[in-house]
């Protein structure tokens, strides 16, 4: 568990774009208390009647299953970081459990705020693969418990915001090209108008953390389970053209601003020695944008892509060793990026300008 | 700006979703966005915040002393958690939250995956409801052997409901 996840190893279909495709189901037992409601006692029975189903599973067999009770706050807040447990799973402790696989692309919580929350991770644009992962599991996991399903509203949630396909599709996107052409917002008025939701963190104005965008099915009930990621997929694709289009656009018409923007993000990661985490994110994807373009070379994307995950607090936490307060933190960081882009040469600019024409880098390297 | 949730710090996190073409904003203190786990970027939270504002106001409709029998939840635990207790809930507050279900979604059925268990059920019992009513119009029609027959199947595929 001392790397991060295959899915950020941007191998999948559009992964200059996508970042992560992930998808969840939403599962609970007939007739028994939802674990926000569960006493101890009845969330415990819960767990030891559901635990060794998932960890028999094929698609288990290489896993970590852990307790939550027997996990540190550190090690706990790691997993959030990584995208394998939710922060509301960190919080938990007796009865509950995770139960992950080694290449960190599967992982299912007992005991969240459903009886089984089932999660599948994918590098790039692979919404489709990733349910069919877990329908198989359901499916599997179905013959040997019995899910509370209704009739008319399908599969029972605890919250009724999950009810139906009990299943949550989203996909983190990487929107450096229409933040800064300022399109973003109509992208995102685009996209919500049909019953789609779009997050971003934002700081002040609308600038979100590192360009990153979720995106992700509002409802649950009224739609099959492929319906709904066929609608979504073929949303994510309309946005990775615009983005194309936009980065286009800003290096026919705006070339200054984005060497620029290359160039200044660049010399700050390499010699500034404090650093916040938002500082990092949208600096680091400043660089993610330039390695897309070709201003860095292409071998040096998962060195930088890492860095978005290393730089977390917990993750630098976990690196010291110590507890470290928020100076020590933003120190550490700045420590640890300056010395990961020691690999990074210069941005080449030559090759942005000669590549700008045509525009066939990010279009060809992904076809 | 005070936090939208505790209504005591100053907010320090904005967030802005578009849900439906409708904008909500929510802002909210360190504390709040930390205990919301809006810091999370995969995280959903957010929605089920909005719903779980709007979910208090729609539950009111109900009696809030009714009692689900399975789990002992009330309307009055709905509205402090915006969750339910059991998957009976469901049908013991449906009155309540059928609206709410309404408003959340696209449409107020399942069309998705059927479990297994689920499909087989819903297949006999379709062919107990036909059964019955072939056995009524035997019976009212005087056709006495079909509706001995009828019967004979009715016991048996009750039998199977059983098991
Ligand atoms: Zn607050
Ligand atoms: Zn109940």
């Amino acid at each position: 568990m001392s790397n991060a996840g295959e899915w950020l190893r941007g191998e999948g279909p559009h992964h200059q774009i996508v970042v992560s495709s992930r998808v969840r189901l939403a599962r609970n037992l007939r007739d028994r208390a939802f674990p926000g409601w569960a006493k101890k006692a009845e969330r415990t029975a819960i767990l030891e009647l559901i635990k060794p189903h998932v960890e028999k599973l094929p698609e288990m067999q290489d896993s970590f299953s852990e307790l939550l009770q027997d996990l540190s706050a550190l090690e706990k807040q790691v997993l959030v970081e990584r995208h394998l447990i939710s922060r509301e799973h960190a919080a938990k402790s007796a009865g509950s459990a995770v139960v992950m696989n080694r290449r960190q692309t599967l992982s299912i919580m007992i005991n969240e705020e459903d009886h089984l929350r089932m999660q599948s991770m994918r590098s790039g644009l692979q919404l489709k693969q990733a349910f069919k992962l877990l329908d198989k599991i359901d499916t599997a996991l179905e013959n040997e418990l019995e899910f509370a399903y209704d009739q008319r509203l399908g599969y029972l949630t605890a919250c009724p915001t999950n009810v139906g396909t009990g299943m949550r599709a989203s996909a983190m996107l990487h929107l450096p090209g229409l933040v800064l052409s300022e399109l973003i917002n109509q992208v995102v008025q685009a996209v919500s108008k049909i019953g789609l939701a779009v997050r971003g963190l934002y700081g002040e104005g609308t600038e979100a953390m590192g360009n990153l965008f979720q995106i992700s099915n509002q409802t649950t009930l009224g739609e099959k389970e492929d319906e709904i990621i066929a609608r979504l997929t073929k949303v994510i694709e309309t946005i990775i053209d615009k983005e194309h289009d936009a980065r286009q656009v800003l290096i026919q018409k705006k070339s200054n601003t984005l060497w620029d923007q290359i160039g200044r993000a660049y010399g700050v990661l390499t010699y500034a020695h404090a650093m916040s985490s938002k500082e990092a994110l949208n600096l680091l994807s400043i660089i993610k944008l330039g390695i897309d373009l070709g201003a860095f070379p292409e071998e040096k994307r998962l060195p930088i892509d890492e860095l978005f995950i290393d730089t977390q607090p917990a993750h630098l936490q976990k690196t010291s060793q110590q507890k470290l307060n928020a100076e020590e933190r933003d120190h550490l960081r700045a420590q640890i990026i300056r010395a990961r882009l020691k690999v990074l040469p210069k941005p080449d600019i030559s090759k942005l300008a000669t590549d700008s024409g045509n525009g066939s880098r990010p279009a060809s390297s992904e076809q | 700006m005070l936090c939208d949730v505790c209504k005591c710090n100053d907010a320090t996190v904005f967030l802005t979703q578009i849900i439906e073409g409708k904008m909500q904003k929510v802002n909210l203190c360190d504390a709040c966005s930390k205990e919301k786990g809006v810091q999370d970027p995969t995280g959903f939270a957010l929605a089920d915040l909005l719903l779980g504002i709007g979910a208090a106001e729609e539950i009111e409709k109900g009696s809030p002393t009714q009692r689900c029998p399975v789990c002992g939840f009330t309307q009055a635990d709905f509205k402090k958690t915006g969750r339910l207790g059991c998957s009976t809930c469901y049908a013991t507050f449906t009155e309540a939250l059928t609206a709410l279900l309404k408003a959340m979604h696209k449409g107020t059925a399942h069309v998705g995956k059927v479990p297994e268990r689920a499909h087989r059920a819903g297949e006999l019992s379709d062919k107990m409801r036909n059964l019955s009513e072939s056995l009524q119009k035997a019976v009212a029609e005087e056709n006495y052997e079909t509706a001995a027959s009828l019967r004979d199947q009715i016991k048996q595929l009750e039998s199977e409901l059983a098991g």
